[in-house]
C-alpha cells in the first residue's frame, strides 16, 4: 500500500530558446509520501513543476497518474486540477477580501446562487477535520500567512487531489507556523495524499520528507531515501560535486590579513526583511562573501547594510564613526554601493539609455540642481563602456535591449562611477555567460587590490572561493559560521552550510 | 494573541462591514444633529422621502458604479449616459413614441454603452478611466446632437405616470391647518429601492456577485481560483451601463424635461456616494447598502449646509469635496493601520 | 563599433515619438487643403484697436491651443512620474484665475500689480497642487481618484474666492496679455507658450528633473535603491502642474477680461490627457517628451478648429473627439498590438512559405 505509485513522469524534456531546461528527467511519487524536490537555481525544479501543472507544454516524455488509463495530457492548470494535481504557491493565490469559506469554494462547480450556510458548514467540517485554526466566516486577510496557506491546502484537499505540490510554502513563515504546516502535511500524508515539497531549507527537508529527488542543470541526479542521504552529501549533489572528488583548492594568494582598517561595522543590524539581528565587519581592501543556499538570508543581510529594506534596529560605524543609515541615499553618501540581486526589478531602468543608466547613481549623489552636461555624461559612459567592454550598439540604446550580462555590467559601471569605498555585489554573475563571469571576478579582485572593500554573493561556491578572502556562511536566516584563510575549502563550506553533520 | 482571537465568540468585522458601519454611524449622527439643531423639515418623514424622490436616479447610478468599483474598475460615463437617455426618450415620446418603446430605448442605450465599454476595457485591456471618460464625452456630445434645445415632455400618459405618487398616511404630518398631509413617494423611488435590493442580493448570494469581489480583491488570484476574470469584469460594466439607462428613465419620470446639462456631475456624485458608503477604490470591498447610505449622507450634507446658514451657492460642493477627501484619506489610513497591526502581531510572535 | 549609418539611425529613433502627433497634424492639414485650400491662409489686418496683426485659421489654432499646450507640459510630467493623470486641471485653473482677478480688482492695474497677482495665483495653485500630490505620493491614492476631490469642489472654491458673480477686469494691459501687445503682430498667448517652453527647456537643462522623473516612472523600486526621493519627485510634478494651471488660468482670464468659474477652461482635463496620449507618452508613466505633448495639444486644436470650420456646433465636438480618443487608445492597446504583430508575423511567414514553394 505504502509503495503504490500515484504519479510518474518519464523522460520529461523541455527546451527554451537557447536553453535545455529539462533533459530526460524521471520523477516518481508514491501514495502517502512527502517527496522533496531539490536543486539550486536553474536546476529545473520550477520548470518540472510547471510542466506538471500545465503552465508549460512539455517537449518530450510522458506523465502517468494513478487511476487514469494511459498517458495523461495536461495542457492547462484546469486540466491539472481535473487530473487531481493541486498546487499551493509561495505567494498566496487566494483573495484576501473574501471569507475563508468562500476562498475554499469560489470558482468551483456550476451554481448560480451561493448557499452560505451549507458552504460555511462544509468549510467548517473540512477545517476542523484537518485541524486548521481558521473559522469559515473569518476574512482571509485577517489570518496569518501560515493559516492562509493552510486554507489553500484545504481547498486543494477538498478538490480530491491525489498529488499536492507545495512550492516553497515555508519561505515566509516563522518557526511556529512551519511546525503547524508540517503537522498538516503529515496528516495529509497519513490520508494517502502524495506531496511534492519544493524548498530551499535543508533542515525542513530532513524534518518531514521521506524521499528526495535532486535535479541539477535540468538533469536528474538521482532519487534517494532520506535515511540514505546525509545532509552534506545532499549539498554536494545539488552543487554538482561528489564529496570524494573535492580536492582542496590551493589558494593563490596570501591569507587575508586582519590588519586593514575597518571600513564598515554593524552591530545587531536588522531590517523588515532580515529579522534576525547580525554583526558584521569589513576591512579595507577585503573581499568578503555571504554564502548559503538560496533563501538562507544572505541577500536580506546585505540589503539591510544598504538600507534597501526598512532598517529596524542596529548600530552602524563607518570608518570608526557612528552613522545612521536608514535610506539608500545615506548609504551612498557614505560610499557604499549596492548591486541588487533582482536585476530587472531593482536594478535597470529598462526604457532609459545605457548612458542614463550609468550616470544615475552619481547624478543622484551630485544633486538635483547639478546635472551632468551631455558631454560629461557621454564621457563617463564611453569610459565605462570601454573599461568594462560593454557590448552595446551605442550609449543611446535602451538598456532593455542589451543581453543580461551587459545589463549587469552597466549596473556595475553605475556603482563604480560613484567610486565607493565599499561595494556590495549581490549575485552579479547570475544568468550571464561564462566569459563575462570571469571578467567580473577578475574585476572584483582588482578593485580590492586598489583598496576597495567588496562583499560578493554568488550561488556558486567555486566562484566564491576564487574571489573571496573570507566567507560568512548562512543557513535558515542565521549566520552559522565564518571561514577564512586555510579553512576556505569547498568541503568545509559545504559542511558548514549543511550544519556540520558529516 | 492567536489563542485570544479564537476564544472570542464574535467574528471581527470584515473590511466591508467595518466601512459600512462607519458610514451608517456618521449618517445617523449627522441626521440626528440636524434634527436637534436645525429642526424644521428634518423632523418630518417627508424630508427623507424628498431626498429619495430627488435622488432616485442617483441611487440607481451609484449602484451600478458600486459594482464596477467592487470589481476594481471605474465608470465615469454614467452621468453622460443618463443625460443621453433622458434626451433621447423625451424626443422619442414627443415624436409619437410610446412609454414602452421609450423604456426599451433607455435600456437599449444603456446596454450599448455597457457592452462597448466593457468589451474595450476587459478584452482589449485598456485603462477603464480613459475609456469611460471618452464614453462620457461621447454621450454628452450625442445628447446635444439629439437636441440642443431643452425639451419638455408632451406625452399625456407619461405625464400621468409622473404625477402618480404613493401615499403613506401614517408617515405623514399634521399641517398647520390641521389636515393630514401624507408622505409622498414617487414611482422612481420604488424602482430605485427595488434595484438596491436586487443588487444587494446579487452581490451577496450569487456566484457572479461573489466573483466581482474576487476579481476586485486580487484578479490574479481569482484567475488561479478558476474565476473567468475577463467575463466577470465585462459583466460589471454591462450592468453599470444597464443601470445608467434605467436611471435615465427614472430621472425623466422625476423632471419630465430634457436638457443638455441633465445629470451634470452625476458621475462624480455617484463615485463620491460609493466612496462614502465604504466602497474601496482599489476594489474588492464595498456594499450597495453602504452606497444607499452614501447617497443619503451626501444629500443630507447638501440639505444641512444651506439650513445652517451657509447659503452661498459654493458651500455645497466645497463641503462635498471636503467630505470626499475625508473619506478617501480615512479609507487609506484605516486599511493601512489594519495591515500594520497585522504585521506587528506577526513580528510579535516571532520574538 | 557603431558605424556611421547606424549612428544616423539612432539619432532618428530619438525623435520617433514625435511621429504620431506629426502624422495626425499632417492628416488634418491635408484634409483641410482638400476641403478648402484657403484654410491656412494668413492675412495681415488691422484690428479694432488699430494694431497690425496676423489673422487666419492657422493663427487661431496656435492661439487657441495656448492654454492646452501649457497644461499639457505639466500633465506630461505628472503622467510620467505617477503613471496617472490629474483630472482637476480645469478646476485648478479656475481657482488660479479667480485669485488673479481678486488681486487685480483690489487696486489699480499696473504691470506691478499684474506681476503680484500672478505670483499670488501661482502660490495658490502650488498649494492645491501639493494637496493633490500629497494624496498621491503619501497616501498612495491613484492620481485620478485623488484629484477627483478638487475636480468636485475646485470650481466652487473659485466661485468662493470671488464671492460670486463673474467679476471683470478691464485694462489695456490685461487685454494685451489676452490678445495682442501693441506693435507685435503675434497673439500674446502664443508668446507665453514659447516662454513656458523655454523655461521648461531650461529646467530640464539645469536640473535632473527629466532623468529622475523618468526613473521614478519606469522603475520606482530601482529609483529608491539609487537614492532618489520618489515621494518628492511625485510631489514636485504636481507642483509644476499647479504652476502650469496658474499660467493657463491667467491666459484664459485675460482673453475674456473676466472670470467665469463655471466655463473657464471647461472640460480641458480631457483634452490635456488626450494631448499627452497623442504625444505618444505612455499613460502608465515612464519615458516622456514634453515637446511631443505640446504638438499633441496643437493637433487637438487643429481638429477642433476644423470641426468648427465644417459648421459642427461647439457642443457636438465632444462626441467626435471621443471617437478619436477611443481610436487612439485602441490602436495603442497591448492586445491589439500583439494581434497585429502576430498577423504581421503570419503574413511574413506565409510569404516565405510562398517564396520557398
Amino acid at each position: 500500500m505504502q509503495n503504490e505509485v500515484v504519479l510518474s513522469m518519464r523522460g520529461i524534456g523541455k527546451t527554451f530558446p537557447g536553453v535545455k531546461a529539462l533533459n530526460n528527467v524521471d520523477f516518481t511519487l508514491r501514495k502517502g509520501e512527502i517527496h522533496a524536490l531539490m536543486g539550486e537555481n536553474g536546476a529545473g525544479k520550477s520548470t518540472l513543476i510547471k510542466v506538471l501543472t500545465g503552465v508549460y507544454a512539455k517537449d518530450a516524455g510522458q506523465i502517468f497518474i494513478d487511476g487514469v488509463e494511459g498517458e495523461v495530457s495536461i495542457r492547462s492548470p484546469q486540466d491539472a486540477q481535473k487530473a487531481g494535481i493541486s498546487t499551493v504557491y509561495q505567494e498566496i493565490t487566494l483573495c484576501p477580501n473574501l471569507t475563508v469559506a468562500e476562498n475554499m469554494f469560489i470558482g468551483r462547480g456550476n451554481y448560480v446562487t451561493v448557499d452560505w450556510k451549507a458552504m460555511e458548514r462544509k468549510a467548517g467540517e473540512i477545517l476542523e477535520n484537518l485541524g486548521i485554526p481558521a473559522r469559515p466566516k473569518q476574512q482571509l486577510g485577517s489570518c496569518s500567512l501560515a493559516v492562509q496557506q493552510m486554507v489553500a491546502i484545504a481547498r486543494a484537499v477538498d478538490m480530491d487531489c491525489k498529488v499536492l505540490i507545495l512550492d516553497e510554502p515555508t519561505s515566509s513563515l516563522d518557526d511556529k507556523e512551519v511546525a503547524m504546516l508540517f503537522g498538516l502535511m503529515r496528516d495529509l500524508k497519513a490520508r494517502g495524499v502524495g506531496i511534492i515539497f519544493v524548498t530551499h531549507f535543508l533542515e525542513q527537508v530532513y524534518e518531514v520528507s521521506d524521499r528526495i529527488t535532486v535535479l541539477r542543470n535540468g538533469e536528474l541526479v538521482g532519487e534517494y531515501e532520506i535515511e540514505n542521504l546525509p545532509q552534506v552529501e545532499l549539498v554536494a549533489k545539488m552543487m554538482g560535486k561528489e564529496l570524494e572528488e573535492l580536492s582542496e583548492l590551493n589558494r593563490d594568494e596570501d591569507e587575508a590579513s586582519d590588519a586593514g582598517e575597518v571600513v564598515y561595522e554593524a552591530q545587531q543590524l536588522s531590517s523588515a526583511a532580515c529579522t534576525n539581528p547580525f554583526d558584521f565587519v569589513i576591512r579595507k581592501g577585503e573581499v568578503n562573501g555571504f554564502t548559503g543556499l538560496l533563501g538562507s538570508g544572505r541577500s536580506e543581510s546585505v540589503r539591510a547594510i544598504f538600507a534597501a529594506d526598512r532598517v529596524t534596529n542596529g548600530k552602524v560605524r563607518i570608518g570608526g564613526k557612528e552613522t545612521k543609515i536608514l535610506k539608500p541615499i545615506q548609504a551612498m553618501k557614505q560610499g557604499i554601493g549596492y548591486l541588487p540581486e533582482d536585476r530587472k526589478d531593482d536594478g535597470i531602468i529598462a526604457d532609459l539609455s545605457v548612458r542614463d543608466n550609468i550616470i544615475l547613481a552619481l547624478q543622484v549623489m551630485k544633486g538635483f540642481f547639478k546635472p551632468f552636461s551631455q558631454a560629461e555624461a557621454d564621457a563617463f559612459a564611453d569610459e565605462y563602456i570601454k573599461a568594462l567592454e560593454i557590448k552595446t550598439a551605442s550609449k543611446d540604446t535602451p538598456i532593455k535591449s542589451l543581453s543580461g550580462g551587459n545589463q549587469q555590467k552597466v549596473i556595475l559601471a553605475r556603482w563604480l562611477l560613484t567610486h565607493p569605498q565599499y561595494l556590495i555585489l549581490d549575485e552579479p554573475t547570475r544568468g550571464i555567460d561564462v566569459g563575462t563571469k570571469t571578467e567580473i571576478q577578475r574585476l572584483v579582485r582588482k578593485l580590492a587590490e586598489e583598496g576597495m572593500s567588496v562583499t560578493f554573493i554568488s550561488s556558486e561556491i567555486e566562484e566564491m572561493l576564487r574571489t573571496c578572502s573570507r566567507l560568512i556562511v548562512m543557513r535558515d536566516r542565521h549566520i552559522v559560521g565564518e571561514l577564512r584563510g586555510q579553512e576556505l575549502t569547498q568541503s568545509n563550506v559545504m559542511r558548514t552550510i549543511a550544519g556540520g553533520v558529516d | 494573541m492567536k489563542n485570544g482571537n479564537q476564544l472570542k465568540r464574535r467574528e471581527p468585522l470584515t473590511d466591508t462591514q467595518l466601512l459600512l458601519t462607519i458610514t451608517i454611524c456618521i449618517f445617523i449622527a449627522m441626521y440626528a444633529l440636524a434634527m436637534i439643531f436645525l429642526g424644521g423639515g428634518f423632523l418630518r418623514f417627508q424630508q427623507v422621502f424628498d431626498m429619495l424622490n430627488n435622488n432616485a436616479a442617483l441611487i440607481i447610478v451609484a449602484c451600478g458604479l458600486t459594482i464596477v468599483m467592487i470589481g476594481g474598475g471605474i465608470d465615469i460615463s454614467v452621468g453622460g449616459v443618463t443625460a443621453l437617455v433622458v434626451m433621447s426618450c423625451i424626443v422619442h415620446m414627443n415624436n409619437g413614441g410610446s412609454i414602452f418603446t421609450a423604456a426599451l430605448l433607455a435600456v437599449g442605450i444603456g446596454l450599448c454603452f455597457g457592452l462597448a465599454q466593457g468589451y474595450l476595457i476587459s478584452y482589449l485591456e485598456i485603462q477603464p478611466f480613459i475609456i469611460t471618460l471618452a464614453g462620457m464625452f461621447f454621450a454628452r456630445g450625442m445628447t446635444t446632437i439629439v437636441s440642443l434645445e431643452p425639451q419638455k415632455i408632451a406625452h399625456e400618459g407619461f405625464k400621468a405616470l409622473m404625477k402618480t405618487k404613493i401615499e403613506i398616511p401614517w408617515l405623514g404630518y399634521i399641517a398647520k391647518k390641521g389636515n393630514l398631509i401624507p408622505a409622498r413617494m414617487e414611482i422612481g423611488v420604488v424602482i430605485a429601492l427595488l434595484i438596491v435590493v436586487i443588487v444587494f442580493v446579487m452581490l451577496k448570494k450569487t456566484r457572479l456577485g461573489r466573483n466581482f469581489y474576487a476579481i476586485g480583491g486580487n484578479s490574479q488570484s481569482a484567475l488561479m481560483l478558476g474565476v473567468n476574470v475577463k467575463r466577470t469584469r465585462f459583466y460589471s460594466y454591462l450592468i453599470s451601463g444597464l443601470l445608467s439607462g434605467i436611471a435615465g428613465f427614472v430621472f425623466m419620470m422625476h423632471t419630465g424635461a430634457g436638457n443638455a446639462t441633465n445629470a451634470a456631475g452625476a458621475e462624480m456624485n455617484a463615485i463620491a456616494s460609493s466612496i462614502i458608503g465604504g466602497t474601496l477604490l482599489t476594489g474588492g470591498v464595498g456594499n450597495v447598502i453602504g452606497t444607499f447610505f452614501g447617497v443619503l449622507t451626501l444629500t443630507t450634507i447638501k440639505a444641512i449646509v444651506p439650513a445652517s446658514g451657509l447659503t452661498k451657492p459654493w458651500w455645497q460642493s466645497i463641503t462635498t469635496g471636503g467630505m470626499l477627501c475625508f473619506f478617501i484619506v480615512l479609507q487609506s489610513v484605516v486599511l493601512s493601520q489594519r495591515a500594520k497591526k497585522k504585521a506587528k502581531a506577526k513580528e510579535g510572535t516571532k520574538q | 563599433m557603431a558605424n556611421p549609418a547606424q549612428k544616423k539611425k539612432m539619432d532618428w529613433s530619438k525623435y520617433s515619438q514625435l511621429l504620431l502627433p506629426l502624422l495626425s497634424i499632417l492628416l488634418i492639414v491635408v484634409f483641410n487643403l482638400f476641403r478648402d485650400p484657403s484654410f491656412f491662409s494668413v492675412e495681415i489686418t488691422k484690428n479694432n484697436v488699430g494694431n497690425t496683426v496676423l489673422t487666419g485659421n492657422l493663427i487661431s489654432i496656435l492661439n487657441g491651443a495656448s492654454e492646452l499646450a501649457v497644461l499639457a507640459m505639466g500633465m506630461t510630467l505628472v503622467t510620467a512620474a505617477c503613471g496617472g493623470q490629474d483630472i482637476s486641471v480645469g478646476a485648478l485653473a479656475a481657482i488660479a484665475g479667480s485669485m488673479f482677478v481678486k488681486v487685480l480688482r483690489s487696486g489699480e492695474i499696473t504691470i506691478g500689480s499684474i506681476a503680484l497677482a500672478f505670483v499670488c495665483c501661482c502660490a495658490v495653485a502650488i498649494i492645491f497642487g501639493t494637496f493633490n500630490g500629497t494624496l498621491v505620493s503619501v497616501f498612495k491614492i491613484q492620481p485620478m481618484i485623488a484629484t477627483l476631490v478638487l475636480y468636485t469642489c475646485g470650481r466652487s472654491i473659485a466661485y468662493w474666492i470671488n464671492g460670486g458673480a463673474t467679476p471683470t477686469v478691464e485694462s489695456p494691459l490685461i487685454n494685451a496679455i489676452g490678445s495682442f501687445i501693441p506693435g507685435i503682430p503675434v497673439p500674446t498667448p502664443i508668446l507665453i507658450v514659447i516662454i513656458c517652453g523655454i523655461i521648461f527647456a531650461l529646467v530640464f537643462k539645469f536640473t535632473t528633473l527629466g532623468l529622475f522623473t523618468q526613473t521614478v516612472g519606469i522603475n520606482q523600486r530601482a529609483a529608491r535603491l539609487n537614492g532618489i526621493n520618489t515621494t518628492f519627485i511625485k510631489l514636485l510634478s504636481f507642483m509644476i502642474l499647479g504652476v502650469c494651471c496658474a499660467v493657463a488660468g491667467c491666459i484664459g482670464v485675460s482673453r475674456l477680461g473676466l472670470i467665469n468659474h463655471e466655463t473657464l477652461l471647461l472640460d480641458v482635463e480631457m483634452d490635456t490627457i488626450l494631448a499627452v496620449a497623442i504625444g505618444g507618452n505612455a499613460l502608465g508613466g515612464g519615458k516622456f517628451k514634453v515637446s511631443s505633448s505640446v504638438l499633441g495639444a496643437y493637433t487637438i486644436q487643429a481638429l477642433t478648429t476644423t470641426l468648427y470650420a465644417m459648421k459642427v456646433p461647439s457642443t457636438d465636438v465632444k462626441a467626435y473627439k471621443a471617437i478619436v480618443i477611443i481610436l487612439i487608445v485602441v490602436i495603442g492597446s497591448p492586445v491589439v498590438k500583439a494581434f497585429f504583430s502576430k498577423l504581421w508575423a503570419k503574413l511574413k511567414s506565409g510569404k516565405q512559405v510562398k517564396e520557398a514553394a
